[in-house]
Parts: structure tokens; sequence; C-alpha cells
């Protein structure tokens, strides 16, 4: 099964970093992954774009075609991406504030303010957001995704991503009654 | 002479310089160089740009390169960091060095590499018969410069050193002792070295400008001229306008392709586990 | 033997490959989209004794690859669209004097500076005219990571068994895209060395012993004492102005490229074998259409596709004999008909050649493949299939 990715915010996030990670945990479950990307001239600042796609096959086409999953960090990520969005789940942090215009089921969640006030270190959102993602996409186990971490991450602050993994992975579960809501609710609606 | 002659090929004489030209006494002086040093033929290696003067190295039997224009210290530069041990020289004119080639020039110059430049001045390009260069006096007269220079020319050993060459001199055609000096002592230091050789062009700068030919351009090359040494006993009043020659600049430094001979040292003990670890490189390049 | 499996970019894959390969001497500028290359060289060369230069810009590093090949070293550079230009002198120069030197040029949106960030395939001229004369050259255009790594050591291999330049055409989304990869034991990588001559006496560097045939080339500082020009050369290296000694030199450098274009040939085919509806793509243009053939096979159209990896000599006898089958050619590419030009010529008339160009800077959705696929299916114009593809935007 093929399953899409698209992560979305400003640069200097450290999205493409986070979809280096999740591709890589994917690779070491074994299953076939691509990440690619898509960036302006400014090296912080502007807008960001890194896409994943996971599969257990072949995979021909390497960008995402309909995001089973947009990650959302900015108001204008989520405005230019959210209205592309089809039957995927958008993973909004929870500072943007919902546009009704888009009709994407959607989970806000406080990636964010995670990084900040609870791991203490804002420049960890990105690893926060993959753990968000792994756990509500169930594309790599929490194991595969911390041996990716330990792998990708700049020596010395491996500890401090762990960290901010596995609040990843807790606000994932926390967001799973929601996500399961919003699943049953997209399906009714179609 | 026969000493010299086996440092040509003969097969390729006679040269294709005109009557009268001075790059033919600069090559002798190159080559005059070479042979008092004892450098083996075998591990010299020449090159050169575009131009009369980069004709030269396809006289020399040595290793030789005839590049493109502009490039010969950008070719050099690949030969001297591929291997170190080689004595690399160019040999270039002052529309190939100062114009096209500016750039690499300064960028040698600033790292120190190994290589010993030659720039052949007639202040003129004369392989395409006679315009202005970037070394033609304000005022003189070539085919793109009719009505007479309006621009202000280099001095290219100044340039060199404020660009970083650790060795700076400057003779002409007619103080041919001198100039084998100073080559001598350029192949000697280990960084860039730098040796303007004023050279007569009577073809086209002799005869655009009314010079005369062969002998009244090496007296006014001889009459513009003063030795560094005597220039500050005579003082400045008597110098004005005049060219200084002699050794200008000799302030020895660390040789680039030598440092990166260390790096590759020091990297090579902290990572001496590499063998075999070909894939290991790329896993933490983002 | 052991594999490795890792998840590597495009750009690392070509490094590492040069590495492969026995890569000794890199001069670069750095340049988007081609800068992590220079970089990893960087890192890496100097763990294996090799040497990094950044050069002042990318005449400058072109002219040290060439300087340090000539003293037998295995040399690159990479570069993008802009410097790929800058470049173009002196790899006629290499053409000329049969200097052995890799170029991979990460194509990136153009003419000028263009969009520096976003994919294009607009060099694909450039690497067989860029530089003036006739010459020879061979590009080589990876399809995704795995072959940037494998047609990286096989530029080399070609390099030095042809003394040619060669070119690696990798692009943005290639180059940066990330992927599995599984990586075969360095100890299996088998590299090739020019053929180096074994004593000075006699040696004639531009002696070659048939029609086409490749010189022995001395390493310098070894006593061969030889002379490079640009000039126009006869056996002896000696410049020449003879018409003769230049027409029959011009012609010997063709013909070793020509003669050999058969071996040089490299494409992967794909359900080509009753295939009506063809698609002819090389580099990421040749993802998307792979994804709308496979598409189109499910839907039961008879849809196959050629993905060049070999550009030039461009792969003649492939495209021929898919032409005397297909009742239309699609070719997919991320400029406005450059290999399509080629396909137009070699087809000549024996079925319908639809350009599908792209010069937005984003990788054709497959979509956008597949559409023109089904509407030549329905038997529509050319040019009516191209408007349904939305080519003419």
């Amino acid at each position: 099964m093929r399953v899409e990715f698209r992560l979305s915010g400003s640069g200097g996030q450290g999205l493409l970093l986070a979809g280096i990670v999740l591709a890589e945990a994917a690779i070491l479950e074994g299953k076939n992954a691509v990440q690619t990307q898509s960036y302006g001239p400014e090296a912080r600042g502007g807008s960001s774009k890194a896409e994943v796609v996971v599969s257990d096959e072949d995979i021909d086409y390497p960008k995402a075609t309909d995001p089973d999953y947009l990650l959302a960090l900015t108001s204008e990520s989520y405005k230019t991406y959210g209205k592309l969005m089809g039957a995927g789940l958008v993973i909004l942090d929870s500072s943007v504030t919902l546009d009704p215009e888009i009709k994407a089921r959607t989970v806000s969640l406080p990636i964010l303010k995670t990084a900040a006030e609870d791991i203490g270190k804002k420049v960890v959102a990105n690893i926060v957001a993959l753990g968000v993602l792994g756990g509500i996409s169930g594309a790599a186990t929490a194991q595969s995704l911390e041996a990716a971490v330990k792998n990708r991450v700049p020596k010395g602050t491996e500890e401090l991503n762990l960290k901010a993994l596995r609040a990843g992975l807790d606000l994932a579960k926390t967001a799973m009654p929601q996500v399961d809501w919003t699943m049953k609710r997209s399906k009714n609606e179609r | 002479m026969s000493d010299i002659l086996r440092y040509f090929r003969q097969d390729m004489l006679p040269h294709i310089w005109c009557p009268g030209c001075g790059h033919g006494t600069v090559t002798g002086a190159l080559v005059r160089a070479i042979d008092k040093l004892g450098l083996s033929k075998n591990k010299v290696c020449i090159v050169s740009g575009i131009g009369c003067s980069s004709r030269a190295v396809g006289y020399l039997d040595f290793d030789t390169v005839h590049t493109t224009h502009g490039r010969a210290i950008a070719f050099a530069t690949g030969i001297k960091l591929a291997r170190p041990e080689l004595t690399v020289i160019v040999m270039t004119g002052d529309g190939d060095c100062a114009a096209i080639g500016g750039n690499h020039f300064i960028h040698a110059a600033r790292r120190n590499i190994g290589i010993t430049t030659i720039v052949m001045n007639n202040n003129i390009y004369g392989m395409t018969s006679g315009q202005y260069s970037p070394m033609t006096p304000k005022g003189m007269y070539g085919t793109t410069a009719p009505y007479g220079n309006v621009e202000r020319s280099f001095d290219l050993c100044e340039l060199a050193k404020a660009s970083g060459a650790t060795y700076v001199g400057r003779a002409t055609s007619y103080h041919v002792p001198l100039l084998i000096d100073l080559i001598h002592s350029a192949l000697q230091n280990k960084g860039f070295s730098v040796v303007e050789a004023i050279s007569q062009c009577p073809t086209y700068m002799g005869r655009k400008n009314k010079i005369g030919g062969a002998v009244e351009m090496l007296e006014w090359i001889k009459d513009g001229t003063v030795n560094v040494k005597a220039a500050a006993a005579l003082g400045s009043e008597k110098t004005k306008g005049k060219i200084l020659i002699g050794e200008l600049h000799n302030a020895p430094e660390s040789e680039y392709t030598a440092d990166y001979d260390e790096l590759i040292d020091r990297v090579q003990r902290k990572y001496d586990k590499f063998q075999g670890g070909l894939y290991g490189c790329a896993s933490n390049s983002d | 033997m052991a594999k490795t499996v890792k998840l590597m970019q495009g750009n690392e894959a070509c490094t590492i490959g040069a590495l492969a390969a026995g890569l000794e001497f890199y001069a670069g500028y750095p340049i988007t989209p081609s800068t992590e290359i220079a970089e990893l060289c960087a890192e890496e060369l100097p763990k294996v004794g090799g040497k990094f230069i950044q050069m002042e810009d990318e005449i400058g590093s072109i002219a040290a690859c060439i300087g340090a090949s000539l003293t037998g070293k295995k040399a690159m550079t990479a570069t993008s669209g802009p410097g790929f230009s800058l470049m173009q002198e002196s790899i006629g120069y290499a053409s000329l004097c049969e200097v052995p030197v890799v170029i991979i040029d990460v194509q990136r949106m153009g003419p000028s500076t263009g969009m520096p960030t976003s994919l294009a395939q607009g060099d694909v001229m450039q690497a067989r005219w860029g530089t003036h004369g006739d010459h020879p050259v061979i590009a080589l255009a990876p399809g995704n990571v795995r072959e940037c790594f494998d047609l990286t050591i096989r530029a080399f291999d070609l390099a030095e068994t042809y003394r040619v330049p060669v070119i690696v055409l990798s692009d943005e989304t290639i180059g940066h895209m990330r992927e599995k990869v599984v990586l075969p034991d360095p100890s299996e990588i088998r590299s090739v060395r020019r053929a180096a001559p074994s004593s000075p006496a006699g040696y004639k560097p531009y002696a070659a012993e048939e029609d086409g045939g490749v010189p022995l080339m001395a390493p310098f500082g070894e006593g061969y004492r030889w002379h490079v020009t640009g000039l126009f050369h006869n056996e002896a290296g000696r410049p020449t102005n003879s018409g003769e000694v230049a027409d029959k030199l011009l012609r010997r450098l063709s013909r070793k490229i020509e003669k050999n274009a058969d071996e040089l040939a490299d494409y992967a085919a794909e359900s080509l074998e009753d295939c009506e509806i063809a698609v002819v793509s090389f580099g990421s243009s040749a993802m998307s259409g792979l994804s709308a053939v496979r598409r189109a096979r499910k839907e039961g159209v008879k849809a196959g596709m050629l993905r060049l990896k070999t550009i030039w000599p461009f792969p003649e006898k492939a495209v021929a004999e898919l032409a005397k089958r297909a009742t239309r050619v699609i070719v997919p590419e991320m400029n406005l008909g450059q290999i399509a030009l080629e396909v137009e010529r070699v087809v000549a008339g024996a079925c319908p050649v639809q350009r599908l160009g792209k010069v937005n800077g984003e990788l054709f959705r497959p979509e956008e493949v597949y559409a023109a696929i089904m509407s030549a299916a329905r038997g529509d114009d050319a040019a009516g299939a191209g408007r349904a593809a939305g080519e003419a935007r």
C-alpha cells in the first residue's frame, strides 16, 4: 500500500529532516520510501515542503499526488496545501486558526507548543511533528523512528531529539480518538 | 648554448615569433634558470594560455600544456594540487594573465599555491595584431586604441603582492641576467611566485607607437625602468614615471598544496578506520 | 558480499559512485542544485588521500580537473546550467586533447539564472553541442538514485576508456530526492583506468592503432614530456595548420564514439514487446511516464516505456525499433522538446511523435502523461492529444 505524506511549514523549521527521518524509519522496516522536497531561495523563512512516499511495493512516482497526511505548521502552508487535500488527514499545529473553506478532515495538535514548553527547545518541533506523523499513520514503529532519529540528528543532540520524538508519539496517542472520529465522519460524508 | 638547447624540442623550431620579439629572450632566461637549479626535465611541467607568449611551451622539452585563453593558472592549479612534487610553471602574456585570466591570477596568489608565473608583458595583444591590453600605458596606441588608450593600466606586480603572492619580481628582455636571477629565486619560493618580464613587440607595439624596431624598443625599455635598489638611492624625483625592476617582494608563507597534504594527514588520522567504509559517508550529510 | 541498504540522495549517490570508481580529484564552484556533491567531496576525498578544491569559478573548475587528469588522476566536477555554460570552452578542449573528465550537471530551470531551485531538463542539447565545433561527447541520464551511483561509475569508466569528457545529466528532482538504495559491495565494483604506454621511447600521444581508436595516455611527471594543445595536432601532439591532419583527427575523434554507439547505448524498457503507445523519456520525467504507462496497462491500453540512460550518443537503434511497432511515440520532458527532436529524427515519420514539454519547474504529474497516452489510444491526432495533456500552456 502506498502512503503519501506532505510536510509543510516555513524554511528553517526542519521539516526536510523530519521527512528524511520518516523515510529512513520506513526503510529500516524493509519498506520502500522516497523523500522529495521543494523550496525557495530562503534558508530561513519562506515556504518549505517535504514529501515522503512509503510503500510495500515499487515506488515509480516519487511525489505525493493525493496526500494521505498533510502536516501544516504555519497558516500559510495550511491555506496553500489544505485546499489541495482530498480524503487525506490534515495535521495542523494548534496555533493555526481553522479555515472553514478547507473541507479536509483535520486534527489540531499543539506541536510547536510542546516543543517550546514541554521540551524547552523550539527547534525540535520538527521531531515532535515526526512523532505525531509516525504515531498517527503507523508508517513506522516507535522503535524504527528512534533508530532513524539517532542516525540522522546531529551528534550530541540525540537525547533531546528522542525526548521530542516521544512527546510527539504521546501527542499522537491523545489525538487518536479525534482522528478516529474524523475518519468516521469523513466515511459517513462520502 | 648546447647545454640550453637540450631543453628545447628542436623538431618544433623555428618558432613562430617575429624577428626582434622579446619572448625568445624570456624563454631562454627560464631554461637557464631551470638549468642553474639542475631540475629534472621529467619533473617540470609548463603550462600556458593563448597568445604569442603562450606558444613558448610548445618549444620546451617538458610535460607541457597549451591551454585555453586565460586559464593557464587554473589548469596549473589542478596539476600542482594533483602532483605537488612537480615544479609547475606558467608562461603567460599581459592579455592572457591580466585581462581574461585576471581572476585565476589573483586567486592563485591568494591561495599561495606553488606555481611560478612568468608574465611576458609586451603591453599589447600581439597574436591578434596589436589591440591594447590592460598593460598598455595610458595614451599609447593600439589598433583598438586608434586615438590613444584612455584606460589606466595595471601594475601587475602590485596586484600580485596585494593578492598574496609570496615572491614578486620584475625584469625585462633587456636585463637578462637579472631576469634569470629572479626566475631562479622565484622557482625556489615554495608558494605563488610572479615574475613580470617586460618584453618588446616591435611588430605592433613598436610600430603603432613609433618607438622603432627591436633595438630602439630595448632602449625604450632600458630608459623606462630603474632597479629598485638604485631607486632607493636616487630618490623619487629622479625615478618619477619609471618602472621598478628587481626583486619587489619576498615574504615566504606556507604553501597551499603542502597545507592540503597536512589536512589529509590530519583527516586520515582522525578517520583511520575509513577503509571499507565507503558507504558510511553519506549518513549524516544532510 | 555485503550489500548496503541506505536512504540516499541522488547527489550523494553520484558522489559515492565517483568515490567507488576511484575519484581522486574534485574541483568545483558552488551552485544549486548540485552543491551537495561538492560538500560531500570536500568531506570525503581527504579521507582517501584525494584532493578537493573550491575554485574561483566554473571555468577554473573544469580547467583544474583537466590539469589533474593529465597527471593520471580521476577527476570530476559538478555544476548546474549556468556553470555548465561557463565550462563549455574547456569541455571542447578536453574533447580535442582527449583528456578524461567527468562533469555532473544537475539541471535546473533556465536559461540564465532562471529558477535555481526548480526542475528542468533543458541542457540536453547543451550537453551535445555546448562547445563549438564537431566533437565527441558522452552523456548519461540517471532515472533514480541507484542509477546516480551506477551511471557515475560508468561515466568514469567511459571517460577513461575513450578519453572523452563524460557528462552525467542529472536534474533537480533526481539530485535532491532520497530513496532506498541497495548498493553492491565495494569489492564488486571494477573500475577502469586509461590505458597507458609502457615506455617513453617513441611515445606518440595521439597515435591510434585503428580508425576511431583511442591513443595511449601517459601521466605527467613520468618522463614522457609530451605536449598537450588545443590547436589541431598531429600524432606526436605537435600543432598543425594542415587541413588534412585536422580532418583525420576530427574524424577519428567522432568515430571513436560512433563506432561504439551500440555498446554505449543504455536504456530501460518496460512493456515494449507488444506496445502500441510508446513513451520515450529520461531522468525525472521518466518516473512520471512509468507511473502513467503502468496505469494505462491496467486500463488495457498497450502502452510501453523506453527510458534512455544514455542520451549521447543517442540510442538510435532502440528508438527506431520501437517506431516499427508503435502507433504513437510520446516524449515527456522538462523542456520544450529537445529529446523529441532526436526521436523525430530517428522515427523519421514511421509514426507520429508527440512532444510533451513542460517548463514550469514542477515534475509532470502522472495524470498528465496518462492523459496523453489515453488520448493517443483513442486515436486523437497528436496535436489534439497534446492539448488534452495540457502541453500548450
